[in-house]
């Protein structure tokens, strides 16, 4: 233990050593707790009931995926961001080829952007319908944390069917998709959309109403529009302010103005307001799937494109088979190869559940980027926790911190 | 709506002349190149202008130039996004490798701190006036800068030297 460096807590813990009625206490609330949802910590100071400090310490979850990103190629690079936000990583997925897209001026083919649109809306349900569900748990209310688990695990049955994953999906690539989408695709969303709209009926009779809920949600945390945008806030938080910011809407891609959807937002930046922004966001995300299954293009999925099309491995280009076959794959895969985007540098931001999801790309001209650096949205959110928890109640921390919705794996990347 | 990025560069090259390297462009979305020396009166400009309100700093991270025929070595990138004109700009300001520093924009934005702590944990780039400047990923006694361009991918042998618990109160 002697070479083991005291953090902060245990160096403050030690100064109030012996003094037992002192009234300052230092709460270790995680990293091991079942409210943090994800492996962080917050060191928090109070007095009584009352917070009067919160020191929020990451890095549990640090894997070093922007190192990682500049070693590997653009198409591996996919298979890194599903560990980003691992409760939407199809989000991550079409942000980071969209990101690799402007980069090389590619514009992806009708059906693969409707395909992209489609997927990315329902993680955006997976993951608002969990986050809710999480924050009713953490207030008390454990059975809507069982129903939101129940739709979540038909979604995911869904991602398995299109991407073969039901968690590290991979389903993008450079230029389009893996595959095209299974023939029973539309049913199978049909029949989870109907049963999933009513069990969001269902949270909202049991939650919006009710007296604990709202006595725990109403007036907590609150923040007002400046500050939200002094600290950066995006996504569902921002909304909740009244500061109706969607990428979607003010920046659209992937044909997202095609889609009549509202933007969901509040007005009074508390708890119960970003439970609002993520009901309603749910509701829209469904409307705009229904849309998509309307009027899906037919058509090839991959752009015509011999930068980056990945070719089929068919009679006719088998790397087995013949010499054309083997030249295609050598080009496509070989060390010094592939897909190498001109020199240049890009920022490029999506929609993503928890706010806007930023990807920075430096290319020096090779197949492997320069720099590869993630804006991630839950970051800067749960920056925003000491300014909402501090001087409020204990209890409340676990009001906020669920309503923030953090990913820990998203966060420490 | 025009585009506010390029009435930004155009502000810029009238009223910071001494600082501004040069203006770029890529894939469409237009930066300034600058030297560090009034990196935070210039954000400040750019955030406080009537035409160009950048009220938000999406972004802070750092870009590695090594051997890469850049300005200096280090390049300190901010994103900043208008929502009122709805656009973006981005700023690169460049550190030479011999005196990493810049000074911070904390005062400026609630949102850099962190961000801020992030490139000095991970680049080594300190942060002149930063209220809390500390490791945030890696732990206080890691030595190193892990995205730093010549620091290898499987690290300098930190992972066997890692303080253990030998257990005991």
């Amino acid at each position: 233990m002697a070479d083991m460096p005291s953090s902060p807590a245990m160096q403050v813990e030690q100064e109030l050593e012996g003094d037992l009625g002192a009234r300052r206490m230092i709460v270790n609330f995680g990293p091991q707790h079942p409210a943090t949802h994800g492996t962080l910590r917050n060191i928090i100071t109070v007095d009584g009931e009352r917070v009067l400090k919160i020191e929020p310490e990451l890095g549990y979850l640090h894997s070093g995926f922007e190192k990682l990103g500049e070693y590997r190629t653009y198409n591996q690079t996919v298979t890194i961001t599903d560990r980003m936000n691992y409760l939407s990583p199809l989000c991550n997925n079409v942000g980071f080829s969209l990101a690799c897209e402007e980069l090389m001026g590619i514009k992806v083919t009708p059906r693969c952007a409707a395909i992209r649109v489609a997927l990315a809306e329902l993680s955006r349900v997976a993951d608002h319908i969990l986050s809710v569900g999480l924050q009713a748990m953490d207030l008390g209310a454990f059975s809507v944390m069982l129903w939101t688990f129940i739709e979540r695990e038909k979604l995911y049955d869904i991602f398995e069917a299109v991407t073969g994953a039901r968690l590290t999906t991979s389903y993008t690539r450079i230029g389009g998709l893996m595959r095209d989408l299974p023939p029973d695709f539309e049913p199978m969303c049909r029949a989870f959309m109907s049963k999933c709209a009513k069990t969001i009926d269902e949270i909202d009779d049991v939650l919006s109403n009710n007296t604990i809920f709202v006595k725990r949600t109403k007036g907590v945390g609150a923040i007002s529009a400046n500050d939200a945008i002094d600290l950066g806030l995006t996504g569902p938080l921002l909304r909740s302010t009244g500061v109706a910011y969607d990428v979607r809407k003010q920046r659209p891609y992937l044909g997202y103005e095609q889609y009549e959807f509202e933007v969901a937002a509040e007005q009074e930046g508390d708890v119960y307001a970003r439970y609002r922004v993520r009901m309603k966001e749910m509701r829209e995300a469904l409307k705009i799937v229904d849309q998509v299954l309307r009027k899906m293009p037919a058509g090839p999925v991959n752009v015509d494109d011999p930068r980056v099309v990945i070719p089929l491995k068919d009679a006719g280009n088998n790397p087995q088979g013949g010499m054309e076959g083997l030249i295609y794959h050598f080009k496509t895969y070989m060390y010094g190869h592939g897909i190498c985007p001109p020199k240049g540098e890009v920022y490029s931001c999506t929609e993503a559940p928890n706010g806007e999801l930023g990807f920075y790309l430096v290319s020096d001209g090779t197949q492997r980027p320069w720099r590869f650096r993630v804006r991630p949205p839950s970051f800067y959110n749960y920056q925003a926790l000491p300014r909402m928890s501090e001087g409020g109640l204990l209890s409340d921390v676990v009001a906020n911190l669920s309503s923030l919705n953090i990913i820990a794996g998203e966060l420490d990347r | 709506m025009t585009d506010v990025s390029a009435a930004a560069v155009e502000k810029l090259v009238a009223l910071f002349p001494d600082v501004l390297i040069g203006t770029g462009e890529s894939c469409g979305q237009r930066y300034a190149d600058v030297r560090r020396d009034r990196i935070v009166d210039l954000l400040t400009f750019l955030k406080s202008d009537a035409e160009l309100q950048f009220e938000m700093l999406m972004d802070v991270t750092a870009v590695d130039y090594l051997n890469q025929g850049a300005p200096e070595r280090f390049c300190v990138v901010y994103q900043l996004y208008s929502i009122s004109k709805n656009g973006y700009f981005r700023v690169k300001a460049y550190v030479p490798e011999a005196d990493p520093t810049i000074d911070s924009v904390s005062g400026l934005w609630k949102s850099a701190p962190w961000a801020e702590r992030e490139v000095f944990d991970l680049y080594g780039i300190e942060f002149a006036g930063h209220p809390d400047l500390k490791r945030i990923m890696l732990p206080d006694y890691y030595t190193g800068h892990p995205l730093r361009k010549d620091y290898p991918l499987r690290g300098l042998g930190e992972r066997d030297n890692f303080p253990k618990y030998a257990g005991g109160a």
